[in-house]
C-alpha cells in the first residue's frame, strides 16, 4: 500500500478512472441529457489530463486535452451529447489506455484518427483544439536586473488576512530580495471601537536595495496583485535618506519580524528535482504492479488478530522457559497449542478475505461489450446485473474475464435472435443477457442468461455426428448432448461473424474455468435462451489436497479431481507392463507410473495405489506407492526457474517443514491422453 | 514545529506527489481524498496550509474552500488551489470563495515547494 512510485500509482489510477468514465458513458448512451453523467464524464478526462501532464504523460495529456475540450462544450451546453459522441469517446478510452500503459510511440496515426471522429461528432470546424501550453509555471520570468533599488508602495486588501495572506511574509520576502527599509502607514486604522482584529488596514512602504528586478518583486505579490495597491518606482540616489528619516518613527512596528528573514532558507535549496526526473526515467518501462484495494476496517480486524497472536506468543515462550511440568503445565500447553490453531485458522479466513474484491469490476466490463456487441450486430441488447457485491479472490476475476467475455458473445451473436425474429417470435423487441452472482459455500455461482433461441440440438447432434463424437443415431441424455459443445473445434454457428464462430472457445472456456478448479454447466430451452452456470471456488489460495507419496517424497493432488482411489495388485501390474491399463468397471482408463515418471529410482511399494483423478470427463490414473490422507494445501507458487515444468501447479510445505509439490492435473490427464493415443497408433 | 499541510485531491497518484515533495521538505502532510473528506479533516483540525484541486466529486474546491473559510478554527490558513485551467475566470472564482493563491497543473516538486515556503514562510 506505501509504495511510494507516484508513477506506478497514476498508472493504476488511471485505469481506474479511465473505468469510472467509461461506465459513466455507458450510462450517458441512455440517457443522453443527463447533466451529472456529462460531468463526471468531463471531471474524469480532466483529472486524466491533469494527472498524466504532471507525471509526464504528454501524449495522454494532449490527446486527452481534446477529449476534455469536447465535453466541456457538452457541460456548457454548447453541443448535445449524441450516441457518436459516445461512441467516439468510448474508442478514445482505449487510446489513452495504450498511451497509459506505453509511451505511445507509433500511435499518433490511431489518436489522429480518433479525433478526426471527435471534431465530425461534435460539428465543430470551429472548435479550438490547439494544445494548450502545458508547462505554464508560477515562477515569472527574470527581466533585465534593476538599477540600484525600488520604492515600494503597497496596501493589501482588507480581508487578505482571513484569506491566508499573512503580510509579515510578503514583508519577510521582500527582506530576502535585498537590503530593506520598511514602513508601516498607519493612517487608515480606525478607532479601536471599530477595529476588526482580522482585518488588515496598514499600509506599507519599502525600500528595497539591491538588484532585484522588477518581476522579482511582483512575482512576491502574485497572489494577492489583482486586489491590491501596488507601487512600485525606481529610487533615486539621493532622496533614501530622507525617507528613512521621516520613517524612523514607525520602522519599531516592523521590526519584530526582521529576525525571520535572516533564518528564512532559500526555496531554491530545499530539494533539487533532479532525483525524481532519474528516478521517473528509470521505472517508466516497469510494467504497473498489481495492488488490491483493501478496506481498513480488514486491516483492523487482521491487525487485532496479529495483536492476539502476539500475546499468545509470550505465553508459549513463556510456557518454555518454565518448561512442562506436570498435568497443570501440559494443561497450559495444551491450551497455548489450541489458541494458536483457532488464530492461524481465523488468520487464514482473515487473509483470505483481504484478497476478495466484488465482481462489480468484472460485471463493469461488460457492459462496454454489450454496448459493442449490440452496435456490431444491429441488435437491440439490455444487459442486466444481479449481485455484483459477491467478492471473489482477485486472481480469480481476472482469470475469469476472457471467459465470460467468450460467454457473453455467445449469448449475444448466437442466442439472441434479431430484432424481427423476436417480434415474429412474440418476444419483446430488445434481448436480454443477465449476468448474476451469488456465493453458496465455498463457491461462488456467477450465472449468464440469455432470452434468445436456445441450443438448437438437432444442430449440435448433427455436428457431433458428423465429427465421429458420437454414434449416428446414439441414445444421449440432453446435458451429455450439450456437453459437445465444449469439444475443441466445435462451432455451430451456420456462417462464422466476426464476433464468435470461429470454433476456437467453448472448449478453451471450459478448460480456464477447469483450471480454476470450477465448473462449467450449460442448461437451454429451446425458444427461450441459455444458462450458463460457472461455479468458482472462492480462492485459489487453498485447497483441500490428497497428500500421496511416490519414492521417497510426497506429492499433493488436488481432492477436487480425485474420483476414486483402488489398490494395483501386483498381478494387475505384472500384467499391464507396457500397456498401463486398467479395466475400471468396464472401461479402459490409462494410468501413469508416478515413480516412473519422476525417476524416483525406487523399489515399488508391494501395495500400490492408483488414483484416478478426471478432468474435463476424461480420466486418468496415477499410480503412487501410499497414499497418506487429505490435506488443507496452501499453495505457493513455483519459483520462476521452476514454473514451466507443467506436471506440477506449485507446492506446499508440509507439517514437518518438508516441502511437497501440488500435481497439476489438466496436464497430467493431458499426458494420459497423448500416452492412450501414442499407444493406439502403435496398434 | 513542523508545519501540517492538508493536501485535498481526487487523484490519489498527485496526493502522493504532492506528500513526497512536502515530506521531502519536512513538512506534515495530511491527505483527503475530495472537497467533502476535505472539509471534515479541515473541521476535525487545524492546518498551517491546505493545498486543493478545484475539480473534484462529492463537493467541488470551489465549495469547499467557501465552507473552510467559515470555519473559525481554520481562520487564515492559508489555502492553495491547483488548477489546470489557465482561463482566468476559475482563478477569480477561487479567489473570492477564500482561496490564497494557486498552482498551475503541471508543476514540479521544486514549484509546489517554493509556494509552500512562500505562504508558511519557513
Amino acid at each position: 500500500m506505501s509504495a511510494q512510485d507516484p508513477i506506478a500509482a497514476f498508472r493504476v489510477e488511471a485505469g481506474e478512472l479511465l473505468g469510472d468514465i467509461e461506465q459513466a458513458l455507458l450510462d450517458l448512451s441512455h440517457d443522453l441529457t443527463s447533466h451529472d453523467l456529462v460531468d463526471s464524464v468531463f471531471r474524469g478526462l480532466h483529472t486524466l489530463k491533469g494527472s498524466g501532464a504532471m507525471f509526464g504523460f504528454d501524449a495522454l495529456a494532449g490527446f486527452t486535452h481534446h477529449c476534455e475540450t469536447a465535453f466541456d462544450r457538452v457541460r456548457k451546453g454548447q453541443v448535445p451529447a449524441t450516441e457518436e459522441l459516445v461512441t467516439v469517446i468510448l474508442s478514445a478510452m482505449d487510446h489513452m489506455q495504450a498511451l497509459v500503459d506505453g509511451d505511445g510511440a507509433g500511435l499518433e496515426a490511431v489518436g489522429d484518427e480518433i479525433l478526426g471522429r471527435l471534431h465530425q461528432a461534435i460539428g465543430a470546424a470551429d472548435a479550438s483544439v490547439a494544445v494548450e501550453p502545458t508547462a505554464a509555471s508560477v515562477a515569472a520570468p527574470l527581466s533585465a536586473p534593476a538599477a540600484s533599488g525600488w520604492r515600494i508602495t503597497f496596501r493589501l486588501p482588507t480581508d487578505c488576512m482571513t484569506n491566508g495572506t499573512n503580510p509579515l511574509m510578503l514583508l519577510d520576502e521582500l527582506r530576502s530580495l535585498g537590503d530593506a527599509k520598511v514602513t508601516a502607514q498607519t493612517d487608515q486604522i480606525p478607532s479601536l471601537d471599530e477595529l476588526d482584529a482580522s482585518q488588515c488596514h496598514l499600509g506599507w512602504q519599502v525600500e528595497l536595495r539591491g538588484d532585484a528586478s522588477r518581476a522579482d518583486i511582483e512575482d512576491v505579490f502574485i497572489f494577492v496583485m489583482d486586489d491590491m495597491t501596488l507601487d512600485i518606482v525606481p529610487i533615486e540616489a539621493d532622496d533614501a535618506d530622507e525617507t528613512q528619516a521621516e520613517a524612523a518613527p514607525t520602522t519599531a512596528l516592523a521590526a519584530d519580524t526582521g529576525s525571520v528573514a535572516s533564518t528564512q532558507a532559500t526555496p531554491a535549496a530545499i530539494e533539487p528535482g533532479t532525483g525524481d526526473a532519474a528516478r521517473n526515467a528509470k521505472v517508466a518501462p516497469a510494467k504497473a504492479q498489481e495492488s488490491v484495494r483493501v478496506p481498513a476496517e480488514r486491516l483492523d480486524v487482521l491487525m487485532d488478530r496479529v495483536g492476539e497472536l502476539v500475546i499468545v506468543q509470550s505465553r508459549l515462550a513463556q510456557l518454555s522457559n518454565q518448561g512442562v511440568r506436570g498435568p497443570a503445565g501440559e494443561l497450559a500447553l495444551r491450551s497455548v497449542a489450541e489458541d494458536i490453531e483457532r488464530l492461524a485458522s481465523e488468520l487464514r479466513d482473515t487473509m483470505m478475505v483481504l484478497r476478495m474484491v466484488p465482481v462489480a469490476s468484472l460485471f463493469g466490463r461488460f457492459r462496454r461489450l454489450v454496448h459493442d456487441l449490440a452496435r456490431e450486430t444491429g441488435k437491440t441488447i439490455e444487459l442486466s446485473t444481479h449481485g455484483e457485491t459477491t467478492e471473489v479472490d482477485k486472481t480469480v476475476i481476472e482469470r475469469l474475464a476472457d471467459p465470460m467475455v467468450h460467454l457473453i458473445r455467445n449469448a449475444c451473436d448466437h442466442g439472441l435472435e434479431t430484432p424481427e425474429e423476436r417480434v415474429a417470435a412474440g418476444k419483446p423487441e430488445a434481448g436480454h443477457v443477465t449476468l448474476s452472482a451469488h456465493q453458496a459455500g465455498g463457491e461462488v455461482l456467477i450465472t449468464i442468461r440469455d432470452d434468445g433461441r436456445g441450443i438448437n440440438r438437432e444442430r449440435v447432434r448433427a455436428k457431433a455426428e458428423a465429427q465421429g463424437l458420437i454414434e449416428p443415431g446414439a441414445q444421449i441424455s440432453d446435458s451429455e448432448l450439450l456437453q459437445m459443445i465444449f469439444h475443441p473445434g466445435f462451432s455451430t454457428a451456420a456462417q462464422v461473424t466476426n464476433l464468435s464462430g470461429r470454433g476456437v472457445g467453448m472448449d478453451v472456456v471450459k478448460r480456464t474455468i477447469e483450471s480454476l478448479r470450477g465448473t462449467i454447466d450449460i442448461t437451454s430451452n429451446p425458444g427461450d435462451g441459455s444458462t450458463v452456470v460457472l461455479r468458482i471456488p472462492l480462492t485459489l489460495a487453498i485447497i483441500e489436497g490428497l497428500l500421496v507419496r511416490v519414492g521417497e517424497g510426497c506429492y499433493v493432488i488436488p481432492l477436487a479431481v480425485v474420483e476414486e482411489c483402488i489398490e494395483l495388485s501386483l498381478e494387475e501390474d505384472m500384467r499391464s507392463r507396457g500397456r498401463s491399463f486398467i479395466t475400471l468397471r468396464d472401461r479402459l482408463v490409462p494410468f501413469i507410473r508416478l515413480r516412473e515418471m519422476f525417476a524416483t529410482g525406487t523399489k515399488p511399494d508391494p501395495h500400490q495405489k492408483i488414483v484416478v483423478i478426471t478432468t474435463g470427463g476424461e480420466r486418468v490414473g496415477l499410480v503412487v506407492d501410499q497414499i497418506i490422507g487429505s490435506h488443507q494445501t496452501v499453495i505457493k507458487s513455483m519459483s520462476p526457474l521452476h514454473r514451466d515444468v507443467a506436471t506440477f501447479a506449485g507446492a506446499t510445505i508440509l507439517g514437518d517443514g518438508s516441502v511437497a509439490l501440488i500435481l497439476d492435473a489438466v496436464q497430467l490427464v493431458a499426458f494420459g491422453q497423448e500416452q492412450e493415443e501414442r499407444l493406439r497408433a502403435a496398434g | 514545529m513542523t508545519a501540517s499541510i492538508l493536501t485535498v485531491d481526487d487523484s490519489s497518484s498527485l496526493r502522493m506527489a504532492i506528500r513526497i515533495a512536502l515530506n521531502g521538505a519536512g513538512y506534515d502532510v495530511s491527505e483527503a481524498v475530495d472537497g467533502l473528506d476535505g472539509l471534515n479533516k479541515a473541521k476535525a483540525a487545524k492546518f498551517d496550509m491546505i493545498i486543493a484541486d478545484l475539480n473534484m466529486p462529492n463537493m467541488n474546491g470551489l465549495e469547499m474552500i467557501r465552507e473552510i473559510r467559515k470555519l473559525p478554527i481554520q481562520l487564515g490558513t492559508p489555502i492553495i488551489f491547483l488548477t489546470t485551467e489557465s482561463d482566468e475566470a476559475m482563478k477569480q472564482e477561487a479567489r473570492a470563495a477564500g482561496a490564497t493563491g494557486w498552482l498551475v497543473k503541471p508543476f514540479v516538486p521544486d514549484q509546489l515547494l517554493r509556494i509552500a515556503a512562500k505562504v508558511l514562510g519557513r
